[in-house]
């Protein structure tokens, strides 16, 4: 899967799931998750739900950082990362 | 305990008719099915509904001194009253009952408004002072009784419960935005606001009065929790807190009917239970809320401690759609949004007292706020600890211990917590540092509010209602003081009092009484020094102490555990969803009430009915929508026809003064 698809259904999934049918000028590829409040401290459980069906990737506890997981464009990588490991 | 409602006339020669009378009281039949009365001139109408609980044959109200010319309506209990009597005997009072009623009428003969100072009580009344012309209203220091007013150009009304006033017919039924803004963040309202435009709720420890017109409001008490006691021993604060606990406990076992207790399985309620045990052998009768979701059941504690304290124990066994089915019937009586489904098994509860011949129970609600038991307070301390060297990657690891009783939570990485409650900020001189982590994440379900409703709720921001509300020097206390005082003054009597006290317990005409919030228990707590209360993160470490010998070893040791309900789960269980619940988050009604987007509630409840894993925001948003939607069904819309479902048949007795007592006529 190209990265653009890659962002681009993370991005379709945030929309849908967080913001509830928002427009997509509602976020921005870099918005943090946590600082625009999109995704609450339960929130992440329902992320990794979706990565994982998805992509078909796992992910581990020790991925469950920001620095993975907190904007769609991290998000992206970090699939990226994960689907060549795999 | 009971209802109590009034009209004021602003202008002279409008006698309130008995018809209007009858509408307020059929509105809060249920705070008190024993008896009614009223007493009329042609400035005021004072109206009562009575739940006989002291001097049963006497007491009957409203009631007036002896020639007449003070005249009382009063909702609640003086515990002191005894004591009080006697003292105004000594000053040459005659009394002709032997109800705590009377004494206040005495009391304020004595004191004027001055009197609140001398009860010890659960209280909201109203006096008509007919010598000065003079309407005094008052309500208890921590909020425990509702009271509410309303004005139009002709009259000024009050009454227990918002329905009273709009039952009249002279008030405009209109949902407030502003309050709601407040509730999708706070949780509640900021009092004088209400959930609905232009009727206003008294603050807990605030009086009233209206005399020529000017009405008057002011704060008679107030509860500092800075600076710390000084030279109080960990041993005699112990000792000291016990006595005051029990002094309390025995106050409040004075009534002429039997006294039960809520058991929840927690340490609070144990305590309290245990103390009316020690204090009085005879059989007692205790209540819990058991749940069918084992994520929420707490059954086997309650079991435990009615075993030790060999008490008549009885559980009502909550399943999802038993609270689903009777949450329209819970808003009824919150009158207000609400964001946890949480006050629906306690109006259960209170069914099953009143099914077993009770009317007043003991409980352990306020411990928590001034003993510091909630979780906020030791993510305050943590998150103290941390904003003095926030390079220290060791000290958030602290943060894992933080709510061991939400699965959801626990099971993320240490990371993400550090990372959610740096949300809030690590500027410790933010006067509302402790409480923004919490408010920022309730405040997300204002994503859902349509345009037009945030149009309508105005630029300021609840937090900065709330601020506005608070005491002079709160802003200089320690961050875990200031947090404290914010649950005092704001979730206690805004919700846990209110939506899961008060209104669901007077639904079935059960008195809740609260013996950590005697006002002497409160203010000892505050002052407090911090360790005595949370000794590391161990909660309520004093209480424990002082209790231990009493309670069983489990409950002692049993980490703080909320009351919570299932949520989102309650309405779309295993398909089946209570068809007022479709209706009222239908696209069409949604639309039709216009507070929030259609669409994206509409892809909220897909996400619901999927049953995939709900957080924190998405079920107080569920909770929070269908309320709003439910109070304006209820209020704005149906109101009249919701009036007429209920039973108003009641024979008022008309009161008049007659020199020596009182002389009744039938109206």
């Amino acid at each position: 899967m190209e990265p653009a698809d890659i962002k681009g259904k993370i991005k379709g999934y945030i929309l849908e799931n967080f913001l509830y049918g928002g427009s997509s000028d509602q976020i921005a590829d870099n918005d943090s998750f946590l600082e625009k409040g999109i995704i609450d401290s339960t929130g992440i459980l329902e992320l990794v739900g979706f990565i994982e069906e998805t992509f078909s990737v796992k992910v581990e506890d020790e991925d469950l950082v920001p620095e993975n997981m907190d904007s769609i464009n991290r998000l992206g990588e970090f699939v990226m990362r994960k689907s060549i490991e795999v | 305990m009971c209802g109590i409602a009034g009209i004021l006339n602003k202008k002279e020669g409008r006698e309130v008719s008995s018809g209007t009378i009858k509408w307020m009281l059929s509105a809060i039949k249920h705070r008190g099915p024993d008896e009614f009365g009223v007493y009329k001139n042609d400035q005021v109408a004072l109206a009562h509904a009575r739940l006989s609980i002291i001097d049963l044959s006497g007491g009957q109200q409203p009631m007036s001194n002896e020639d007449g010319t003070v005249w009382i309506t009063f909702n609640g209990e003086i515990f002191n009253y005894i004591e009080l009597r006697r003292d105004l005997l000594h000053k040459g009072h005659a009394f002709s009952t032997h109800s705590d009623t009377e004494v206040i009428i005495h009391l304020y003969e004595e004191y004027g408004e001055g009197c609140l100072d001398q009860l010890n009580g659960q209280f909201a009344f109203a006096i008509w002072d007919g010598n000065r012309k003079k309407l005094f209203l008052a309500r208890d220091r921590a909020g425990i009784r509702p009271l509410f007013y309303a004005g139009n150009h002709d009259r000024f009304y009050f009454a227990s419960e918002i329905k009273a006033i709009f039952a009249t017919g002279e008030i405009e039924r209109e949902v407030e935005p502003a309050a709601i803004n407040q509730i999708f963040t706070l949780w509640c309202t900021v009092p004088p606001a209400t959930a609905f435009k232009e009727v206003y709720e008294l603050p807990p420890a605030h009086y009233l009065t209206l005399q020529n017109g000017n009405v008057l409001i002011r704060k008679y008490w107030d509860i500092d929790f800075s600076p710390e006691i000084e030279g109080v021993s960990f041993e005699e604060a112990k000792e000291r807190l016990r006595y005051l606990l029990t002094d309390a406990t025995m106050l409040q076992l004075r009534a002429d009917v039997p006294v039960g207790a809520y058991l929840s399985g927690g340490l609070d309620s144990s305590v309290t239970t245990a103390l009316i045990r020690q204090l009085n052998q005879s059989p007692l009768m205790t209540f819990s809320v058991a749940f069918e979701d084992k994520d929420y059941d707490e059954s086997e504690y309650q079991r435990e401690m009615a075993r030790a304290l060999g008490v008549q124990h009885h559980e009502v066994r909550c399943k999802y759609s038993d609270i689903g089915d009777n949450f329209p019937e819970v808003i009824w009586h919150t009158e207000k949004p609400v964001l946890r489904t949480a006050p629906a098994p306690l109006f259960l509860l209170s069914k099953l007292v009143r099914e077993n011949g009770l009317k007043v129970v003991l409980t352990g609600e306020g411990a928590d706020e001034v003993l510091g038991g909630y979780d906020i307070f030791k993510e305050t301390k943590i998150r103290q600890f941390c904003a003095r060297y926030p390079d220290s990657r060791r000290r958030p690891l602290l943060l894992k211990k933080l709510y061991p009783y939400l699965p959801a939570f626990q099971t993320q990485s240490g990371a993400y917590k550090e990372a959610f409650f740096s949300g809030g900020g690590s500027d410790i001189s933010d006067p509302l540092f402790s409480h923004r982590p919490r408010w920022k994440s309730t405040s997300m379900t204002r994503l859902f509010f349509s345009e037009e409703l945030i149009n309508a709720a105005g630029k300021e921001s609840a937090e900065g209602s709330l601020l506005g509300a608070m005491c002079s020097g709160f802003s200089e206390w320690p961050p875990v003081a200031r947090a404290q005082y914010l649950e005092t003054k704001n979730l206690l009597p805004g919700y846990i009092l209110s939506s899961q006290g008060d209104r669901v317990a007077m639904a079935h005409s059960i008195e809740g009484r609260f013996p950590f919030l005697d006002h002497r228990v409160m203010e000892f707590c505050a002052r407090l020094p911090l360790h005595y209360k949370i000794k590391g993160l161990n909660e309520k470490y004093i209480l424990k102490e002082c209790m231990k010998d009493l309670l069983p070893k489990l409950i002692v040791k049993r980490s703080k555990q909320p009351y919570l309900a299932p949520d989102s789960k309650s309405f779309f269980s295993n398909g089946a969803t209570p068809d007022y619940v479709e209706e009222l988050l239908s696209d069409e009604c949604i639309r039709k009430y216009g507070y929030f987007k259609p669409e994206a509630v509409r892809h909220l409840i897909n996400k619901c009915r999927k049953g995939v894993v709900i957080g924190f925001k998405d079920n107080m948003a569920v909770v929070g929508i269908l309320s709003l939607q439910l109070t304006h069904r209820l209020f704005i819309e149906k109101f009249e026809s919701e009036m007429s479902l209920r039973d108003s048949n009641m024979n008022i007795i008309n009161r008049r003064a007659n020199g020596t007592g009182r002389h009744q006529g039938k109206d």
